[in-house]
C-alpha cells in the first residue's frame, strides 16, 4: 500500500495568555493539540464534528468549536479555554459561579463549551433578549439541563457583570 | 433531624465541573495507551463467512486485528440487571464479543489495535468481509409472521419474550349492552439516549487482573458481566467508574467494556481504549423501544370504564438487552394507572434487524404513557366529556394497593397536582378561549397524568450498601455503590448524610468514584432509585455509626450514654445542652489512643422490600400552524410528586431534563431506517433532531410534597417520570387546537401534513 510520510509543522500561539508553540501532526485537529499536548482537559468531545459544541473554546475572540479547526490554524492566535476563566487562587469567574449557583450543571459534559459562549456573550457588552441568548447559545447541545437553568444562569452573570462595569451595586433580587 | 435536606445545596462536584476539573474516562488515560476501533457490518443480516484482514494488518502502526472467528465461543447477557441466580429469570445471553451471525447494520464484526487512532480508522476501512445475505425485517409485528428472517437460532418466531395480564372476565363484560367502544393504534419512535458524553472504555492487565476504567452507570454490574463475556473469574475484573458525560440507560448496559477487556488479554495486557463516535453511539450501543400499542375500551355513555383491553409490541432489535423488561413495567401500568374491572392485557418482546433496544429514562413509560393518555383523551372526546374531569373519576384513587408489588397510592396525588396545574396555567380560562377556533393559526391546552414506580421490587430484591469513616477531623467519608451519573445523587446523599449521622454538610465527602476493589457492592443508577434506596442504605448505616461514636463518647466523657447525643458535629449532653467535645476531637483520640484505638467507621446493607409510586402530571399548551403543518410548544408545566424534596433546586433541574427529553419525543426526534436496506439514515446530532435552546419554551415545575411513608426521608423516583407524560399532554394540546387525534409521534410536519390532509384541514 502507499505509504504516507507523516508531516509534522510548529505553530506559535498564545494559550490562555501565555506564549506557547508545539510542533504538531498537521492533521490534528485543534481539540487534539489542546487536549493531548497543552493538558486542557476542559476542551470535551463529543462529537468532533462540529454538532455538539463541547469542545468550543476562544479564538482572537471568537467562539470556534475546536474540533472543526487544525492545530496548525493556531499560529499566530490567542486561544482561550475555560482553564483561562479561573482566577490565581483558584476563584471562579462570574460565569461560573453563575453555573454553579443556578444548578445549571448536571453531568457537566457540555458545560465547558456552554461557558465560553456565554463568556465571549458577556465580553460584548451588549443585553439580549431571551430569544437573542437563546439563539447565541444554540450551537451547544446538552441533554441533562433542558437549558433552562443554563439560561438563568447566563442571564444572572450579564447583569453581574454589566453593574461591575457600570461600578453601581446590584441590587438583591 | 431534618436541618440540610430539603434545601438547595449546591452541587458537590458543582466547581469541579464548572472549571473543567472534573475527570471522565478520557481524562484519565494515560499516555502511550493503544487504540481499538471496530468494523461494523456492512449488511443489515445475514453471516461473514470470511474475513480478509491482510491489507488491515500492513497498515503502519496496527498491532492487532482481531474477528469474530478468533472470539470466545461464549454468549452473553447484557443488560444491567442484578443477577439472577435462578436460570429461568436470567438475562438472555444472546452475543458474543464479536459476531458471525450479524443481525443489525453496525453490528460489531471486527476489531483493529493499532498505536493511534489514525491507523487503527484507515485499518478498519481496508477490512474485507464476505458476507451470506440473509433477508430483514424491521417491523414488530411483520417478524412474528410465518416465514420472517430468523434472528436468533435459538429463538425461533424471534418472539423474545410474552406476557399477559387477565382481571376480571374482558369477554363477558363487554357484552353489555349500550357499550361505547373506542380504539387506537400509538406508534413511537426509535429514539437514542444522545448524553453529549460518548460511551468510552479503556482496559489493561495488572497483577494478573483486569482493569476496566468505564464511562458506566453500573460498575458492579459491567464486572459481572465482563467476567461472563470473557468466561474468567469474575473477581479478576476490576472496573472503575469516573465522572460520566449521561447515561439515561444507555449506559445501563454493558457496552464495550467486555470487548475492550478482552482486547487488552489479546496484546498482553498492554492498555486498549476504545471511544465511541457519535455515529457508533446511535446505532450500535442501545436505543429506546419504539413500541405499537393497541388499546380498545368499552365504556358507558357517563365514562365509566367497563373492560380494557391492551396489546403491545416492543421492537428489541437485533439482541435481548432488557429484554421483555421494558414494555412489561408499561404494559404492568395499563390497568393500574387507570384501574379497570375487566382487562385482557398482552405484550411481546420481538427481535428485528434494527440496533439493539435497552433501557432509557422511563423504561417503557413514555411509549405506554403516551398511548395511554393518547387514548383516554380520545374517549373524552368521543363521549363530551371534560379531559381534567374524566381523569379525576378515573385515574388511581387515593388508597389504591396494587396485588403485586403491594405499592400503594397513600394521598389524592393526582387531584393535588390537577389542582395546581389548572392554577398555575390557568386551564380552564384558556380552555374555553380555544373552544370553537376556525382560523390557519389555533391554540390549544392539554394535559397528560403520568405514573411511575420507584426502583424494582418485587422484581428483585433491592439492596443499597453503604460505608462510613469518621477522619480524624470528624469529617465522614461516604461511599457507595450507587452512582453519580449528572443527576446530583452525590448531593443529595451528602445531605442526607448530614443530616441522618448529625455532622455538618462540609463536613461531609462522598467519593464519586466507584472501583469494584474498594467500593461496597452496589448495582447502579437506573430505576429512579438512587435517592430512594441510599435514604435507606444511609440511615441504616447512620444508625450503626452513630452507635459506636456514641460508645466512644461514652468512653471518653464518662457520661452515660442515654444522656448523649451527636448533633452537627458535636457530642452534646442532651439533658443541659452542654458541648462536651467535637467529634473531631473524639475521633482523634479514639484513633491515637494508648488505650483503646478505634478506627470508627461503619458499613451496612439494607435490604429493601417495598417499592413507592410516583406520579404527577404534565400541562402543554400549543400553537398550530395548520398550512405551514407545525406545532410549536408555548407553555409547559411538570407538577410532580416525588414525595419530600431532598434538594428542590435540583429536583427542579432533573425535572427539565426529563421534560426536554420528553419534548424532543413529542415533536423531532427520530432514528430513522431505510425500509430498502435496513441501514439508519441519520444517526448524527445533525440530521437527529435533538432538542436545541430555541425548541424549547420555558420548562415550568411545580411539586406537590408527600412524604412517601416507606421512605425514612420521605423520598421516591424523579429521574425518570419527567419525561413520561410530556409527549401525551403535547399532543392532547394539538387535538384540542384541532380536534385532530395524532396516534404517531414525533409529532412533525410530515405527520402533521397527513393528518390534516386526511381531516380535511388542508388540501392535498
Amino acid at each position: 500500500m502507499e505509504k504516507h510520510q507523516i508531516q509534522y509543522q510548529t505553530v506559535h500561539f498564545t494559550l490562555n495568555g501565555k506564549e506557547v508553540e508545539k510542533t504538531v501532526d498537521v492533521r490534528a485537529s485543534l481539540t487534539d493539540m489542546l487536549r493531548n499536548d497543552f493538558h486542557m482537559l476542559s476542551v470535551k468531545k463529543g462529537c468532533e464534528v462540529g454538532e455538539c459544541g463541547a469542545c468550543t473554546v476562544i479564538i482572537d475572540g471568537e467562539t470556534l468549536n475546536s474540533c472543526l479547526y487544525l492545530a496548525i490554524w493556531a499560529e499566530g492566535k490567542n486561544i482561550r479555554t475555560l482553564e483561562s476563566l479561573v482566577g490565581p487562587n483558584g476563584e471562579l469567574s462570574d460565569i461560573q459561579q453563575a453555573f454553579v449557583e443556578e444548578a445549571a450543571i448536571q453531568c457537566g459534559f457540555c458545560t465547558p463549551g456552554f461557558i465560553m459562549t456565554a463568556q465571549e456573550i458577556i465580553e460584548t457588552g451588549k443585553e439580549y433578549t431571551d430569544d437573542q441568548l437563546r439563539k447565541l447559545l444554540s450551537g451547544h447541545l446538552c441533554r441533562c439541563t433542558g437549558y433552562e437553568n443554563v439560561l438563568r444562569a447566563v442571564k444572572k452573570a450579564i447583569k453581574k457583570v454589566m453593574y461591575k462595569r457600570l461600578g453601581k451595586e446590584q441590587p438583591a433580587e | 433531624m431534618r436541618k440540610y435536606t430539603g434545601k438547595s445545596a449546591i452541587r458537590v462536584d458543582a466547581y469541579d465541573k464548572a472549571t473543567g476539573r472534573a475527570k471522565y474516562v478520557e481524562d484519565l488515560l494515560p499516555d502511550g495507551a493503544l487504540v481499538m476501533k471496530i468494523y461494523h457490518s456492512k449488511i443489515t443480516h445475514g453471516y461473514v463467512k470470511s474475513i480478509d484482514t491482510s491489507a488491515a494488518e500492513a497498515v503502519p502502526g496496527v498491532v492487532k486485528v482481531l474477528t469474530c472467528f478468533d472470539v470466545p465461543d461464549i454468549q452473553f447477557p447484557t443488560s444491567g440487571h442484578p443477577w439472577s441466580t435462578d436460570p429461568h429469570h436470567q438475562d438472555v445471553a444472546d452475543r458474543k464479543l464479536l459476531n458471525q451471525h450479524v443481525r443489525y447494520y453496525g453490528d460489531d464484526v471486527a476489531i483493529v489495535i493499532a498505536e493511534n487512532s489514525v491507523a487503527a480508522t484507515q485499518a478498519v476501512r481496508l477490512i474485507k468481509a464476505e458476507y451470506e445475505e440473509l433477508p430483514f425485517v424491521l417491523d414488530p409485528q411483520k417478524t412474528l409472521e410465518p416465514g420472517a428472517p430468523q434472528i436468533h437460532e435459538e429463538c425461533p418466531g424471534n418472539l423474545l419474550a410474552k406476557s399477559e395480564t387477565h382481571i376480571g372476565n374482558y369477554e363477558e363484560a363487554i357484552k353489555e349492552p349500550g357499550l361505547i367502544k373506542i380504539e387506537g393504534w400509538y406508534n413511537t419512535p426509535t429514539v437514542q439516549h444522545c448524553h453529549i458524553e460518548n460511551h468510552g472504555v479503556y482496559a489493561y492487565q495488572e497483577n494478573g487482573r483486569i482493569v476496566v476504567v468505564s464511562s458506566t452507570q453500573i460498575p458492579h454490574i459491567v464486572r459481572r458481566i465482563t467476567g461472563q463475556a470473557l468466561g474468567c473469574p469474575w473477581g479478576k475484573v476490576r472496573v472503575i467508574k469516573p465522572y460520566i458525560g449521561g447515561g439515561f440507560g444507555n449506559k445501563q448496559d454493558a457496552l464495550y467494556e467486555p470487548l475492550t477487556a478482552w482486547a487488552t488479554t489479546q496484546v498482553g495486557g498492554r492498555l486498549v481504549h476504545y471511544e465511541c463516535e457519535r455515529e457508533e453511539t446511535f446505532v450500535s450501543n442501545r436505543v429506546r423501544h419504539s413500541i405499537r400499542t393497541h388499546l380498545i375500551s368499552w365504556v358507558r355513555e357517563d365514562g365509566t370504564l367497563v373492560a380494557r383491553k391492551g396489546e403491545q409490541w416492543s421492537n428489541g432489535g437485533a439482541y435481548a438487552s432488557h429484554g421483555h423488561s421494558i414494555v412489561a413495567k408499561g404494559a404492568g401500568s395499563i390497568p393500574q394507572l387507570y384501574p379497570v374491572p375487566n382487562y385482557e392485557g398482552v405484550a411481546y418482546s420481538v427481535y428485528t434487524n434494527r440496533p439493539t433496544a435497552g433501557a432509557m429514562r422511563g423504561y417503557g413509560m413514555p411509549q405506554t404513557t403516551f398511548a395511554v393518555e393518547s387514548h383516554t383523551d380520545d374517549i373524552c372526546k368521543k363521549l363530551g366529556l371534560d379531559p381534567i374531569d374524566y381523569r379525576r373519576k378515573t385515574l388511581m384513587p387515593k388508597g389504591y394497593v396494587d396485588g403485586f408489588s403491594k405499592n400503594e397510592m397513600f394521598e389524592d396525588t393526582f387531584n393535588q397536582c390537577l389542582d395546581k396545574g389548572i392554577e398555575i396555567m390557568d386551564y380552564y380560562t384558556k380552555f374555553n378561549e380555544y373552544k370553537n377556533q376556525t382560523g390557519p393559526i389555533r391554540k390549544g391546552i392539554g394535559v397528560s397524568a403520568f405514573w411511575y414506580n420507584t426502583a424494582v421490587w418485587p422484581i428483585s430484591l433491592e439492596s443499597c450498601s453503604v460505608r462510613m469513616i469518621v477522619n480524624q477531623d470528624g469529617s465522614i467519608q461516604f461511599q457507595t455503590g450507587e452512582t453519580e451519573i449528572g443527576q446530583g445523587c452525590d448531593t443529595a446523599y451528602s445531605q442526607m448524610v448530614a443530616d441522618a449521622v448529625g455532622v455538618p454538610l462540609e463536613d461531609v465527602h462522598v467519593v464519586s468514584c466507584q472501583d469494584t476493589d474498594v467500593t461496597p457492592y452496589g448495582t447502579g443508577a437506573y430505576a429512579s432509585r438512587q435517592t430512594y434506596i441510599g435514604a435507606l442504605g444511609i440511615s441504616k448505616c447512620a444508625t450503626t455509626l452513630r452507635r459506636k461514636i456514641l460508645e466512644i463518647a461514652h468512653n471518653q466523657t464518662r457520661m452515660p450514654i442515654e444522656t448523649l447525643d451527636l448533633v452537627d458535629g458535636k457530642i452534646i449532653r442532651t439533658t443541659d445542652g452542654r458541648v462536651l467535645k467535637t467529634l473531631g476531637d473524639l475521633a482523634c483520640e479514639s484513633l491515637y489512643s494508648l488505650e483503646d484505638s478505634h478506627h470508627i467507621t461503619a458499613e451496612e446493607t439494607c435490604q429493601i422490600k417495598s417499592n413507592a409510586y410516583s406520579f404527577g402530571v404534565c400541562f402543554a399548551e400549543v400553537e398550530v400552524d395548520i398550512p405551514m403543518c407545525k406545532a410549536k410548544l408555548t407553555r409547559i408545566l411538570n407538577v410532580h410528586d416525588c414525595g419530600t424534596l431532598i434538594n428542590p433546586q435540583l429536583a427542579e433541574a432533573q425535572v427539565h431534563g426529563g421534560m426536554s427529553m420528553g419534548i424532543g419525543y413529542a415533536l423531532s426526534e427520530q432514528l430513522l431506517f431505510d425500509e430498502k436496506t435496513g441501514k439508519p439514515l441519520n444517526n448524527n446530532l445533525l440530521d437527529y433532531k435533538l432538542s436545541t435552546f430555541m425548541d424549547h419554551p420555558e420548562l415550568e415545575v411545580a411539586f406537590i410534597e408527600n412524604a412517601e411513608p416507606t421512605n425514612p426521608f420521605g423520598t421516591k423516583a424523579l429521574g425518570e417520570p419527567p419525561a413520561c407524560p410530556v409527549a401525551s399532554a403535547i399532543r392532547n394540546a394539538i387535538r384540542n387546537a384541532t380536534d385532530v387525534s395524532i396516534n404517531v409521534c414525533p409529532i412533525n410536519p410530515h405527520v402533521l401534513y397527513k393528518e390534516f390532509t386526511e381531516a380535511g384541514l388542508i388540501e392535498e
